[in-house]
C-alpha cells in the first residue's frame, strides 16, 4: 500500500510534484478515487490525492460561467447549478455504477481528465468544448494558467482542452473554469420498438439529419433493453430505439410530431414524459444495464455512427459480447460475457476507423491489456513529446494510459 | 508599434536560388513564384499595416508535395509560413523575407459529404461559404460564420480557430471541426480524429485548432455539417443607454434562452452602418441589439414574445420584429456591412478583438470614451454580445504622420484593459504579430513556457511561422531544462493516511 498524501493547497503540490521529480518517485494523482479503476494497472510510489483542494470560486450564471477547485465534488458542483436551473450540457457520466463504486461520486477535475460526455454529445459537445480555463501544477513543479473565464479566447494554446480526456498524465489541475448552460424547461422521448441494430442506427441518421433538433438518440437491444431502470421499457420484450427532445413545450410537441411521422414506417412507436425521460437518458449515460456484472470486461467504443451495427455486431459474433449503442450508433458500450476482454476481435472490428476504450476489466487484465490501444508511429511521437513537454520526468499517473507515457 | 521579427538567415537567403530551383523540382511548373511583382499580393494579409515580400510563394496541390515541400525545409532549417486566404487580421499569414510561403489555396476540393454521419470532409483551401455550398441544397449547413466567409479558407479558420456571428448558439470552429489531416515540419502526415467524435491519445485538435500554423500544415479537414433549422427570426431593439442593452442580454441569457445570435452595435456604429446600407436601424438610440432565434416556427415565436418583454423591462425604446426572411436579412446587412460601413467614413480603421466578461461592458465601454479623447481617435463598436467578443474599430488616417502609431496604441490599451477585466487578448482573430508583445499582459513567463513547450513536439526547431504568437521563442532544449529545488523531507506537514 503506497502512502497517500492530500495537499491543501497548490504550494503544496509543487512541492509534492517537485520532490517527486527530484527523487524520481511516481504519483498516482485521484480526487476522490472514484474512477481509480479506470486506466491501465500501473505501480506508483505514492498517491496525491487533491480532493483537499476543494469549492466554487467563482459563479456568474448570467455570464454562464462557473470556476471551481478540481478537487470539488460534482455533486456539489451539480447542486450549485442546478439552483439556478442551469447545468453542464455535456452530461459528465458517472462511472460509479459501471466500476463497482457508489453513484454520484468524483470531481470536477476527475471528470475533465476522463472527458466522458453523455447522450448529449452528439448535440452539445463534450466536456473538453465547454471548458475555459485550467489552473494546474506542471509534471515539472510549475504552477501555470491557460485559457480564462470568457468563451471567445484564441489567445495561446488552448491547453484546457488538452487536459481533457489526458487522464493525469500531463499535470495536476488545481482550478478548473467552465461554460455552463441553462438546463431545458422540459423534456420527452420518442421511442421506437423492435427494431434490429441495423435498421436502429438507420432511423438515428435520419433522426440526426432533420431539424428535430435531437439531443439523444441510442438503441438497446432486447436483453439490455430489459435492464434498464424505467419501467415502460423494462417490461416489454423488445429492442428499444430513443430520441431526447428538449426545449420548451410548445416545440418539443411541434418536433415530436416530425420525428413520429418521419418513424413511422420503423415500428410502433411511444413516448416518454419528463421524469421519465430525465431516468431513461441518466441511465443511458452511466451504461446502467452494465452495472450488474463488474467482473466482466466493459468497452467503450467511439465510431462512425453508421458503422455502429456492423462494427458491433462483427463483435458479437467472435465474442458473445452484449452491447448498447448512444450517439446515434457512434458510442458503443460494449459488455464481454466473462473477464477476457478479446481485445484483438474489438480492435479488429473497428479497423482503425475509431477508438476503443477498455474501461472495465480485472487489474490483471489492466496491467497487461492496451487498455487506450496502440498509438500509430506517427502519433506516438508526438504524443510523447507533448509529455515531455509538460511532465519529462514521468511524475504524472506514468502508465496510466499506455506503457511507458 | 515596432515590431521585431525573427533575425533573418542570411544563409538561406545566400542560397535563395539553389532553394527556388529545389523547390521547383517539388512542385513543378507555376506552383514555384520567385519574382517580386508576382509575389506582391502575398506580403500582406488582412493586417494591412505590416508588410514584407516572402523568399518565395509555393502553391502545392498535393499532400505528397507539402510533405516533400515540408521536409526540405527541415533539412535545409528554411522557416515556413503557411498561408490560407491571407484574411488574418492579426499578421497570422504575414511572408518573412527569408521564409518559404506555404499557400494552401490549390487544395480546393470538397473530397466527401456524408450526409448519414452529418460531416463533410473539405481541402483546407475550400472557403468557409464553400462547404455550405456544397451542402445547402440538401438543408444542410457549416456553422462558423465568419463575416469574411466568402473568401477565408478553412484551412485558415481552423488555424484562427475563427467564429462567427452564430457561435453563441452552434459553437466555434473548435467545436464543429471532428478531425484533421496534418503535415508536421518533418514532413511526416498525421491523421488525427475522423468521423468518430473521441479519438486516441491526448486531444490533440484541442491544440492544433487555433494554432496559427506554428504546429503544422493542414491538409484535410473533417467538419460537422448540421441541419438549417426551419425559421429564423430577428429583432432588433434600440436602447437609450448601453447599460440598458447589456442588461437586456444578461437578462435574456438568465432566462434561460440562449438565441442563435445577439450582436450589439453602438451609436457610432449604427449610424455608419445605416448611411451605408440603409439597413432601417434606428438613429437616436445608444445602443442596438440584433437578437436572432431559430428552430421551428412555434419556438421561435414564443421565444421572441419573451426577449420582446425582456427588452420592454430593460426599457428598450425601440422593438421590430422581423416578419418576413427579406426583413430579417435587412436587419442583420447592416451589422455584417459593418467593418466597410465604417471604412466609408474614415480612410482607415483598426479593427480590435478582445473579449470581455459581458457584465463589465458598460465600464469598457466608458473607458473607451475616454481612450478616444486621449488618442484623439474615433471609434466605433461592434460587439458580439451573447459571448462578451468586441470589436472596437479605430478610425484613423495612415496619411496622417502619428495616426497608425496612436491607432495602435490606443488598440493596445483596450486589450490591455480587457484583460484587467477579467476578459482575453483576442476571442477570434488570433496572436499573429499585432498582439504577440502583449501576450505578457496576459500570461506569465512559466505559462509561456509551458505553451511553446507544447509547440516542441510538433516543431522542435521553431521552423514554422516563427515570430508569430510568442514574444521570444525559446529553443526547445533550454525549455526542456529543469530546476528543482526540493527533494529534503517529503512535505513534512502535509497530512497522509
Ligand atoms: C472583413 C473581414 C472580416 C472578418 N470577420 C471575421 C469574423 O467574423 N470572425 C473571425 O473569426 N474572423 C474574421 N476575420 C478574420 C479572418 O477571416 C479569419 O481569421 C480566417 O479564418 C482566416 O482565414 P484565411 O484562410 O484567410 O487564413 P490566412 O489569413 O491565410 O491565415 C491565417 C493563419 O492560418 C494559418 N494557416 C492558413 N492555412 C493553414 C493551413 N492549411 N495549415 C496550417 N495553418 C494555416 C496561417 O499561417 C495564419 O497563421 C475577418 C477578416 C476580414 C478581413
Amino acid at each position: 500500500m503506497s502512502d497517500t498524501f492530500k495537499p491543501r493547497d497548490e504550494n503544496e503540490i509543487v512541492e509534492a510534484v517537485a520532490w517527486a521529480a527530484s527523487g524520481g518517485k511516481k504519483l498516482e494523482l485521484i480526487g476522490q478515487g472514484s474512477k481509480r479503476a479506470l486506466g491501465r494497472a500501473a505501480q506508483y510510489d505514492t498517491t496525491l490525492d487533491v480532493s483537499g483542494l476543494s469549492g466554487v470560486v467563482l459563479y456568474e450564471p448570467e455570464e454562464l460561467v462557473f470556476s471551481a477547485k478540481a478537487g470539488t465534488p460534482i455533486a456539489e458542483v451539480e447542486k450549485v447549478l442546478a439552483a439556478n436551473r442551469q447545468e453542464f450540457a455535456f452530461e459528465p457520466m458517472d462511472l460509479g455504477p459501471i466500476l463497482g463504486g457508489k453513484p454520484g461520486e468524483g470531481t470536477l477535475g476527475g471528470m475533465l481528465a476522463v472527458n466522458f460526455s453523455g447522450p448529449r454529445r452528439i448535440k452539445a459537445g463534450a466536456s473538453r468544448d465547454h471548458t475555459l480555463g485550467v489552473k494546474c501544477v506542471s509534471g515539472r513543479g510549475e504552477i501555470f494558467k491557460a485559457g480564462g473565464r470568457v468563451v471567445k479566447n484564441v489567445t495561446g494554446y488552448d491547453l484546457p482542452k488538452l487536459m481533457a480526456g489526458s487522464f493525469g498524465t500531463l499535470a495536476v489541475m488545481t482550478e478548473i473554469t467552465l461554460k455552463v448552460l441553462p438546463a431545458a424547461e422540459d423534456v420527452e422521448s420518442v421511442l421506437a420498438l423492435g427494431l434490429s441494430d441495423a435498421r436502429a442506427v438507420e432511423a438515428m441518421a435520419l433522426a440526426m439529419g432533420s431539424a428535430c433538433d435531437v439531443s439523444g438518440a441510442a438503441h438497446f437491444p432486447q436483453a439490455i433493453a430489459a435492464k434498464l431502470p424505467v419501467k415502460a421499457v423494462a417490461g416489454g420484450n423488445s429492442s428499444v430505439m430513443a430520441f431526447r427532445l428538449e426545449g420548451i413545450a410548445p416545440s418539443i410537441a411541434y418536433r415530436r410530431g416530425k420525428l413520429e411521422a418521419m418513424l413511422k414506417s420503423f415500428g410502433s412507436l411511444a413516448v416518454l414524459k419528463a421524469d421519465e425521460s430525465r431516468t431513461f437518458w441518466r441511465a443511458v449515460r452511466d451504461a446502467v444495464p452494465f452495472s450488474g456484472k463488474t467482473a466482466n470486461a466493459l468497452w467503450r467504443l467511439s465510431v462512425t455512427p453508421t458503422s455502429g451495427a456492423k462494427i458491433g455486431g462483427a463483435i458479437a459474433s467472435a465474442t458473445g459480447a452484449q452491447m448498447f449503442f448512444d450517439w446515434a450508433g457512434g458510442l458503443i458500450w460494449v459488455e464481454m460475457p466473462g473477464e477476457n476482454p478479446h481485445e484483438q476481435a474489438v480492435r479488429s472490428a473497428i479497423n482503425g476507423e475509431g477508438h476503443a476504450l477498455l474501461v472495465r476489466a480485472t487489474p490483471s487484465v489492466r496491467a497487461s491489456a492496451n487498455v487506450f490501444g496502440v498509438l500509430d508511429e506517427g502519433l506516438g511521437k508526438v504524443i510523447r513529446g507533448v509529455k515531455e513537454g509538460f511532465d519529462p520526468k514521468g511524475v504524472l499517473n506514468p502508465g496510466r494510459m499506455y506503457a511507458g507515457l | 508599434m515596432s515590431l521585431v521579427m525573427p533575425e533573418l538567415d542570411r544563409g538561406v537567403l545566400g542560397r535563395r536560388a539553389e532553394i527556388v530551383a529545389a523547390l521547383r523540382r517539388i512542385v513543378p511548373g507555376e506552383g514555384v513564384i520567385d519574382s517580386a511583382t508576382e509575389m506582391k499580393p502575398y506580403e500582406s494579409d488582412g493586417l494591412t499595416a505590416y508588410r514584407a515580400l516572402p523568399m518565395v510563394v509555393v502553391l502545392p496541390e498535393t499532400v505528397e508535395q507539402v510533405s516533400q515541400v515540408l521536409r526540405y525545409c527541415y533539412d535545409q532549417k528554411i522557416k515556413v509560413v503557411p498561408r490560407g486566404a491571407g484574411t488574418s487580421l492579426s499578421g497570422g499569414s504575414l511572408p518573412l523575407e527569408d521564409a518559404v510561403l506555404l499557400g494552401m489555396a490549390k487544395f480546393n476540393r470538397v473530397l466527401e459529404i456524408d450526409y448519414a454521419n452529418r460531416v463533410a470532409v473539405v481541402q483546407p483551401g475550400v472557403t468557409n461559404l464553400g462547404v455550405t455550398k456544397a451542402v445547402e441544397h440538401e438543408g444542410f449547413y457549416y456553422a462558423p460564420d465568419p463575416s469574411s466567409q466568402i473568401a477565408c479558407s478553412i484551412g485558415g479558420n481552423v488555424a484562427e480557430n475563427s467564429g462567427g456571428v452564430h457561435c453563441l448558439k452552434y459553437g466555434l470552429t473548435m467545436n464543429n471541426v471532428l478531425g484533421v489531416e496534418m503535415v508536421l515540419i518533418t514532413g511526416e502526415v498525421l491523421r488525427i480524429g475522423g468521423k468518430h467524435l473521441d479519438a486516441d491519445g491526448y486531444d490533440l485538435l484541442s491544440v492544433i485548432i487555433g494554432s496559427e500554423g506554428l504546429l503544422g500544415v493542414v491538409t484535410e479537414v473533417t467538419v460537422r455539417i448540421l441541419k438549417k433549422p426551419e425559421t429564423a427570426r430577428a429583432v432588433l431593439l434600440g436602447f437609450p443607454t448601453s447599460e440598458a442593452a447589456g442588461d437586456c442580454v444578461a437578462k435574456i441569457i438568465g432566462a434561460g434562452i440562449i438565441p442563435g445570435g445577439m450582436e450589439m452595435m453602438d451609436k457610432p456604429a449604427i449610424a455608419a452602418a445605416e448611411a451605408f446600407v440603409q439597413a432601417g436601424y434606428p438613429l437616436d438610440v445608444e445602443a442596438l441589439l440584433i437578437v436572432e432565434l431559430d428552430g421551428p416556427e412555434a419556438e421561435c415565436n414564443h421565444l421572441l414574445e419573451r426577449v420582446s418583454d425582456i427588452a420592454k423591462s430593460c426599457g428598450a425604446t425601440t422593438l421590430r420584429v422581423s416578419n418576413s426572411e427579406e426583413e430579417r436579412i435587412k436587419f442583420w446587412a447592416g451589422r455584417k456591412a459593418a467593418f466597410p460601413a465604417v471604412g466609408r467614413i474614415s480612410p482607415d480603421y483598426y479593427c480590435m478583438d478582445g473579449t470581455i466578461p459581458r457584465g463589465k461592458l458598460p465600464l469598457v465601454l466608458a473607458r473607451m470614451r475616454e481612450l478616444s479623447e486621449h488618442y484623439k481617435l474615433r471609434v466605433a463598436n461592434v460587439f458580439h454580445a451573447g459571448d462578451g467578443n468586441l470589436h472596437p474599430l479605430i478610425l484613423y488616417d495612415a496619411n496622417e504622420t502619428d495616426e497608425l502609431e496612436r491607432a495602435e496604441k490606443f488598440g493596445a490599451d483596450i486589450l490591455k484593459l480587457c484583460v484587467e477585466v477579467g476578459g482575453v487578448l483576442t476571442g477570434e482573430h488570433g496572436v499573429g504579430v499585432e498582439k504577440r508583445d502583449l501576450m505578457p499582459t496576459m500570461f506569465n513567463e512559466t505559462d509561456l513556457a509551458q505553451q511553446q513547450r507544447l509547440k516542441c513536439a510538433f516543431d522542435a526547431e521553431g521552423l514554422l511561422n516563427p515570430g508569430k504568437v510568442f514574444p521570444k521563442l525559446h529553443r526547445c532544449a533550454e525549455l526542456g531544462r529543469m530546476h528543482i529545488h526540493a527533494g529534503k523531507v517529503p512535505f513534512p506537514d502535509l497530512p497522509r493516511f
